[in-house]
């Protein structure tokens, strides 16, 4: 059944809290009318309403108080003013004070059904944003960060001491360890989490692309910005901005992140008004930004600025413990995604998942996992549905077992390790042909070469 | 035997009588009289917004009705409106037994354009369905081909039909 608007009419006149119910019942709402202020109060806080249609001139309570009144119960409630002696002063208060919308007395059909469509509407995209918001609450809490390790332990009593407070964060880590969740469920944890969370990844975007990201431009600040754009910062207002890939910035844009970070402003690209912002910093790199600095391809200044609280997260074959915790988890997700019912991992396999190294860290375990689950016939997953590369020789990894295999011709071997490396980087190109060192094109052709195919 | 009585208040002509009660009895199956005319009640008129109160003419319209009456509509050629509203083009009881319906706002005339019979008869065959729909308990439906759809302007009238959507017509048969 679907459920029906709420409306309530608050007027003194008994004849227009007569016609207005009558009308809007015909429309199908639930409709209820009380003729004063307190009256109104009362039927706020017995049961829930969509909407309100407060006359403005009353005995006792006037329009205006009733609505203030009602705000402290319940302030998300859209409430309409309606009034039979309209002047600008009046609108202009009724609206200062959170009306959602003004009209007077009597009304043109066609306005007063467009404000009460618009306002359900408007609920219905506040409703799923509130559910999405939840939604998201709900992936990035701390139960998912998966470790019962001393290290990861160690890592989960940081996490919980520092998301309370304002401090930027630094998180170093290999690639695949997980370090944006941890940003996530810091910035859930923060009293910043009604707020967005903004993530950039920095060496996804060249340098004159990654600062119109961040900072914004103004209408015509160059070809192509042909309207005002918010940049990252903006956005991230009150909330937090995750910089993935910090040590991959260009020194140019480190001066300006090292601006902004100092006098909380900044212009957007093209612009010259100063946009103030409250942004909490949360950064994170798997290179040395230490040695980085030393060869001065990162400011020092920034980097102390970026780096008051470091959370280093352990590559996983460091913690190896946390592998049988991980397995489980991974399975229980791509179980309800793929809607199977895989009960367990067979001794062998799981023998071979220990063995693994993972330079792919979790997110290559998670991948295992998933093709696993898509692949897997029976209500196990047996070491049939491991991918070559944790099949090889117990103890080495894919890549020491390949070269030492002296039947493969140098084709096989160089077809082999892409695959690895794919498998390892979780198909992101960009990063696979920067392990291999050669250019994106080189590698797609030699995947094309070689009929390597994600699927 | 069922009956829904047409009753028109003011002058109203013979050829749209005749559209009212072949409208009935097409869309509702009961048979359709037409009652003697009516004097418009004076007590309906607003001097301020010279308009008819379309509650006191529906009052009038259930003094009048006939004892055997399932449905009576009244039929006035008088603008009217209801207190919260600038206009209406018709007023029902809801899940009730009258309603009324207004010819001013459907003519052609009334938005400085010749007139037209034709257009005028489909709209008040359209307003009529509507109404009574009401008095069945009908709500308004989003559907804006059905006959139930809520009419803001006489464009909308224009564009919806005088007959009920599935869904409508599952309501209808249930209370007919």
């Amino acid at each position: 059944m679907i459920e029906r608007t709420r409306i309530l009419i608050v007027d003194d006149e008994l004849v227009i809290r007569e016609s207005l119910s009558d009308w809007l019942n015909e429309s199908g709402y639930y409709v209820e009318a009380v003729e004063d202020g307190a009256k109104a109060l009362d039927k706020v806080r017995e049961k829930e309403w969509d909407i309100l249609l407060v006359d403005l001139k009353m005995r006792g309570m006037d329009g205006i108080e009733v609505m203030m009144a009602v705000k402290k119960i319940d302030k998300e409630l859209p409430i309409i003013i309606i009034t039979g002696y309209p002047t600008v002063d009046t609108a202009v208060e009724a609206m200062k004070e959170g009306a959602y919308d003004y009209i007077v007395k009597p009304f043109n059909p066609e306005e007063i059904d467009l404000i009460i469509r618009n306002i359900i509407a408007h609920q219905k995209l506040l409703k799923e944003n509130l559910f999405l918001r939840q939604e998201l609450k709900r992936r990035y809490q701390f139960k998912d960060i998966i470790g019962k390790s001393n290290k990861m332990q160690e890592v989960l009593m940081l996490v919980k001491t520092v998301a309370r407070s304002n401090s930027t964060i630094m998180i170093l880590g290999e690639s695949g360890t997980g370090k944006e969740i941890i940003a996530r469920a810091i910035h859930s944890e923060s009293p910043r989490d009604e707020m967005s969370f903004v993530a950039v990844n920095c060496a996804a975007l060249p340098e004159t692309l990654l600062e119109s990201e961040l900072f914004g431009h103004e209408k015509g600040a160059f070809t192509g910005a042909v309207a005002q754009r918010k940049g990252k910062f903006e956005l991230a207002d009150k909330g937090t901005l995750f910089l993935d890939e910090i040590g991959d910035m260009s020194p140019k844009t480190q001066a300006h992140l090292l601006r902004v970070i100092e006098e909380k402003e900044f212009c957007r690209i093209g612009g010259s008004k100063p946009v103030k912002v409250d942004v909490r910093i949360i950064s994170a790199t798997n290179k040395n930004l230490e040695a980085l600095v030393k060869d001065e391809q990162f400011r020092e200044d920034l980097y102390y600025r970026l780096n008051v609280v470091t959370i280093d997260v352990p590559p996983l074959r460091e913690r190896k413990e946390d592998i049988p915790l991980l397995v489980t988890h991974f399975l229980h997700k791509y179980n309800i995604e793929n809607k199977k019912e895989i009960a367990f991992v067979d001794e062998d396999a799981l023998a071979l998942l220990l063995q693994h190294n993972y330079p792919g860290n979790v997110r290559e375990l998670e991948n295992i996992i998933e093709r696993a689950v898509v692949i897997a016939k029976n209500n196990f997953i047996g070491s049939d549905e491991l991918p070559p590369s944790i099949k090889a020789a117990p103890g080495k990894t894919a890549h020491a077992s390949i070269v030492e295999e002296a039947s493969l011709s140098l084709d096989e071997i160089e077809k082999i390790h892409i695959l690895h490396v794919l498998e390892a980087s979780d198909w992101n190109i960009k990063k696979a042909a920067g392990i291999l060192e050669i250019d994106r094109t080189t590698l797609y052709n030699k995947m094309k070469k070689y009929g390597i195919d994600r699927e | 035997m069922n009956f829904i009585y047409v009753l028109p208040i003011g002058d109203i002509t013979k050829e749209m009588l005749g559209v009212a009660r072949k409208t009935i009895e097409k869309r509702f199956d009961y048979i359709c009289n037409v009652l003697d005319y009516e004097e418009i009640p004076e007590q309906a008129f607003d001097t301020e917004r010279c308009q008819y109160l379309s509650t006191e003419i529906l009052k009038r319209v259930l003094e009048l009705c006939p004892e055997n009456a399932t449905k009576i509509i009244g039929i006035t050629p008088v603008d009217l409106f209801i207190p919260i509203l600038t206009f209406v083009f018709g007023q029902a009881q809801l899940d009730g037994k009258a309603a009324v319906v207004s010819t001013h706002r459907l003519r052609q005339e009334y938005y400085r354009l010749p007139r037209n019979d034709t257009i005028l008869f489909e709209r008040l065959s359209k307003e009529i369905v509507h109404e009574l729909g009401h008095t069945f308990g009908m709500v308004h439906c989003h559907n804006s081909n059905c006959a139930m759809h809520f009419s803001n302007a006489v464009r909308d009238i224009d564009v919806k039909k005088d007959t009920f959507c599935e869904s409508c017509l599952r309501v209808l048969r249930r209370k007919l």
